[in-house]
């Protein structure tokens, strides 16, 4: 079983796409700020990570940043996934080592799905 | 210009209240002011001259004195076009800020909706099934809003990512037209596309140039009734790219015609026809096109259809 971790601050956003990853045989673990995603990231190494960029305690960049020059994590996919779409924040993203970034308000949950599964292959 | 609008233009005052600034902070009424010492000192510096011309001292002073105060008006019209464009940028952050917090309320609802409609939560009845499919209209309805209202306000900030490149606008076209394509199925509607051979790149961000193609594939499968027919072309002109997308259309009344690229207009029959659509894909359109040194226009005949164009400079480098 392949384990997800998600940090995103919304609470309702993570508790609606758990649900779907759990039905898809994902193991979920989810942070609702950045020091504790950034924790769980060490102790857990998940296979993929769910990211947002606003975050209380540690913004997303830091985490991103922490997982790319940390031996343990640096391999671990990162998806960024927000709301902010301006082209620095993707372009920051990607230059700092995610693999994807998706701005939530342009997909559906079936793509998101979609993606993640895809990534995971 | 009519009479009516000829007149407006002297209500300086009216336009310093509409502005939300004092007269002395208005630049329109500063300007008058400038003028009116300006003029008043000629007359006063001819009368003075010709009394005092043999003392130069004061002919210093005069001159002096007036400088001053031309300089400190002058000073304060600056200030004052700096207080507007002060507030244009605090109202385009407003509206930035405010659709930034509602897009993640939004995303919220919009996922929920998905997972409840996709019954993996449990099977739900036909009947409350029907009312889901109204809260998914509305709530994408909504987020196109936003959408928009973002784009809007990066525009006006001339902070819409845009990085400009040469491309071929025949490519970025024809992967609008086919996610376009189950929409004009469903809706009975054929797009046919005239594209000429050998185009030249040009230069343009191709996401926005994109994002005014499907605007306008949008409008042209939305105001066409029942079947129908959209012609998409391509050609040469000059030193542009011409592409124009013509429909068979519910057109737009004469008398709306002049308002189409205004921000949040929609035209009486557009509005009788649907309720969607916020009024600003044209003015979205139009100022990225501007912005890309290119043109923008259309023609229309009510009951007939209509063809929108935009022209963009061929890649020179």
């Amino acid at each position: 079983m392949k384990k997800i971790l998600f940090i995103e601050d919304e609470e309702a956003l993570q508790k609606t796409l758990s649900e779907v990853l759990t039905q898809e045989d994902f193991k979920v673990i989810s942070s609702l700020d950045g020091e504790t995603g950034l924790e769980l990231a060490k102790k857990e190494k998940p296979d993929l990570v769910l990211l947002d960029l606003i975050l209380p305690k540690m913004n997303g960049f830091d985490v991103l940043a922490s997982l790319k020059s940390c031996e343990e994590t640096k391999e671990i996919p990162v998806v960024v996934m927000t709301n902010l779409e301006n082209l620095e924040n993707v372009e920051r993203a990607i230059e700092a080592g995610a693999t994807t970034y998706l701005c939530k308000a342009q997909y559906s949950l079936t793509e998101i799905l979609e993606k993640i599964k895809r990534i995971l292959e | 210009m009519d009479l009516k609008n000829f007149l407006e233009s002297f209500n300086i005052l009216g336009k310093c209240k509409r502005y939300g600034l004092s007269p002395w902070q208005c630049p329109q009424f500063l300007f008058l002011v400038m003028g009116i010492v300006i003029i008043l000192s000629e007359f006063v510096f001819y009368f003075l001259g010709s009394y005092y011309i043999k003392d130069p001292k004061i002919v210093v002073l005069v001159i002096s004195g007036l400088t001053g105060i031309l300089f400190i008006i002058a000073f304060t019209i600056v200030k004052g076009f700096e207080n507007l464009a002060e507030s244009n940028r605090m109202k385009s952050e407003f509206i930035n800020i405010v659709s930034h917090q509602l897009r993640a309320p939004l995303s919220n609802l919009s996922w929920t909706i998905e997972l409840i409609m996709s019954g993996r939560l449990g099977k739900i009845e036909a009947g409350q099934l029907e009312y889901f499919k109204i809260l998914r209209e509305n709530n994408g309805r909504m987020k196109d809003l936003v959408s928009d209202l973002l784009t809007v306000s990066r525009l006006q900030s001339a902070n819409l990512s845009a990085r400009e490149k040469p491309f071929f606008i025949e490519e970025v076209t024809t992967e609008a037209i086919k996610s376009f394509s189950p929409y004009a199925k469903a809706s009975n509607i054929e797009i046919k596309t005239n594209f000429e051979k050998n185009l030249p790149e040009i230069f343009a961000s191709p996401e926005q140039v994109k994002m005014v193609i499907e605007n306008l594939l949008d409008n042209a499968i939305r105001y066409t009734k029942g079947k129908g027919k959209i012609e998409v072309s391509i050609g040469k002109e000059n030193n542009s790219v011409l592409f124009s997308i013509k429909d068979m259309g519910v057109g737009i009344p004469k008398n709306d015609q002049k308002y189409l690229f205004q921000k949040f207009f929609r035209s009486e029959n557009a509005m009788k026809r649907q309720t969607q659509g916020s009024g600003l894909g044209l003015y979205i359109a139009k100022s990225i096109i501007e912005n890309s040194k290119g043109k923008i226009g259309f023609a229309s005949q009510e009951n007939i259809g209509t063809t929108f164009w935009f022209a963009l400079p061929i890649n020179k480098k």
